[in-house]
């Protein structure tokens, strides 16, 4: 039995290296191995979608795919949004409508609302609603969500 | 998940010797959206995971007029939906791509895992059935290749022999006046198995008022995904009305022997085949007079 592996990848633009056994998702990689805990496991069978993070430019769920699957490819977590000039607008955009209530599910609507409104911002209700229909929220009803990202796509046009 | 081993091989050869020196012991990872959940759940346990998405005949996503319609094993199903040509020429295989999961597993989820996870739920196995998708097969005594209708065998069990992978689907390229359509039922809008799913493709001929030929096949209504063999053989060369449609809903009721379970039970899954036939008929027809 080989030891644990040498993964190097690009996270939220930089360089990476990490050892991980090749069980271990790349939701366990980033939360339990590089100690970002931005992104959030919820069911870890692909169904909630807490654990979205952006993979080679596509919206995955982390807890779907293997820590070693993202040799030598570029992976952006929650942590990547913000910049020293302050939040995302989707971020802000789900402050200023009070998108969030326990807050569990938010960092995966944020990160998949991002991998629709970069390429699309003036998506509409109905293609948000679609699109996020692999991420579940417990307690806000979804319509703030919604009203987040549609606002969001407003500034980022 | 128990220790696995991980290996990613940059052919189909090497590719085929991995999985033959380890038998039911090795499996291959495509999108990984069935077999991860399987690992994890404890539903499968394997001491190698040979990773499928570094083969470039895998990756292979290619329609011409001439050649017809290449769908590598390793393709997900937002490439299928995102390529303009694929998607006008194969609406029937569209509309299971992006049903499948949502936007991330559409990320990440192949046909080809489809289909080898040969769920009688597998949403996309209807229509490659319908569509006459074959399966490519390379293995350690040489490739071969076996009508989708063929494939699986069982729920979960499909022809594949150990050390044999599935290279890719191939379809023929659609003849003129021809259109196909899925859809499944299920009781919420998004992210759920079929209760029961129809695929349909249909020929017509040049007025667009009869049947050439058409082929039906079915989801979740038996321990395999159906080909409704003689549903859609009862319409050749009929004209397209209400009661040939009808008679080919009840043949493919005839075809279906669904169980009763958590999702719904055999009447509603009698019932489900005779309307989402009668439906994607319809849309099959819409379809191939529309171009
Ligand atoms: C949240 C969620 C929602 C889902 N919704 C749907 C849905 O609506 N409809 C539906 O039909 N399915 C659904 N699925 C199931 C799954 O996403 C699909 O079956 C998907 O198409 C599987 O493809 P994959 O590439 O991820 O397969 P994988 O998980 O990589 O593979 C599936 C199986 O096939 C084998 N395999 C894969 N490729 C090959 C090959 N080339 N040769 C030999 N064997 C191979 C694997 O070893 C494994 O046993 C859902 C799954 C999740 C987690
Ligand atoms: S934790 Fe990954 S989808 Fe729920
Ligand atoms: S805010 Fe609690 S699950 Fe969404």
């Amino acid at each position: 039995m080989p030891g644990p592996t040498h993964v190097q990848a690009t996270i939220n633009g930089e360089d990476v290296n990490f050892l991980c056994e090749p069980r271990q998702s790349l939701l366990e990689v980033l939360r339990d191995v590089l100690g970002m805990t931005g992104t959030k496991e919820g069911c870890n069978d692909g169904n909630c979608g807490a654990c979205t993070v952006i993979f080679d430019g596509r919206i995955v769920d982390s807890c779907l795919v293997l820590g070693v699957e993202i040799q030598g490819r570029e992976v952006t977590t929650i942590e990547g949004l913000a910049t020293a000039d302050g939040l995302h607008p989707i971020q802000q955009a789900f402050l200023e409508n009070a998108a969030l209530q326990c807050g569990i599910c938010t960092p995966g609507f944020i990160v998949a609302s991002k991998g629709l409104l970069d390429g699309e911002p003036g998506a509409d209700e109905g293609r948000i609603r679609h699109w996020l229909a692999g991420n579940l929220c417990r307690c806000t009803g979804y319509d703030k969500i919604v009203r987040a990202v549609l606002d969001a796509g407003e500034k980022m046009k | 998940m128990d220790w696995i081993d991980f290996a990613t091989p940059k052919t189909v050869s090497e590719a085929v010797e991995l999985l033959a020196s380890k038998g039911d012991r090795a499996r291959l990872l495509a999108g990984g959206t069935d077999l991860l959940v399987q690992l994890r759940g404890g539903r499968r346990s394997v001491d190698l995971v040979v990773d499928a998405k570094q083969i470039p005949e895998l990756n292979e996503l290619s329609y011409s007029a001439q050649n017809g319609l290449v769908i590598g094993a390793a393709v997900p199903c937002y490439r299928i939906y995102a390529d303009n040509a694929i998607a006008t020429a194969y609406p029937g295989l569209m509309d299971a791509a992006t049903l499948i999961g949502g936007i991330q597993i559409q990320g990440r989820a192949t046909l080809g895992g489809n289909l080898c996870n040969a769920a009688p739920s597998g949403d996309s196995i209807p229509p490659i059935i319908a569509l006459g998708g074959v399966a490519h097969i390379a293995g350690s005594n040489g490739s071969r290749q076996v009508a989708a209708e063929d494939f699986c065998t069982g729920p979960g069990r499909n022809v594949l022999q150990d050390g044999e992978m599935l290279v890719s689907i191939n379809f023929p390229t659609p003849v003129a006046h021809s259109g196909a359509s899925y859809l499944r039922f299920i009781p919420r809008n998004e992210m759920d198995i079929a209760v029961a799913g129809v695929g349909t493709s249909v020929v017509l001929d040049a007025s667009g008022q009869n049947f050439v030929s058409a082929r039906i096949s079915l989801a979740s209504v038996a321990p395999t995904p159906v080909f409704a063999k003689d549903a859609g053989e009862s319409l050749a060369g009929k004209p397209v009305s209400e009661a040939t449609i009808q008679e080919a809903s009840e043949k493919a009721i005839a075809a279906a022997t669904p169980i009763s379970d958590m999702r719904g039970t055999i009447r509603q899954r009698n019932h489900l085949v005779g309307v989402l036939t009668r439906r994607t008929l319809n849309i099959a027809v819409e379809r191939a007079r529309g171009g």
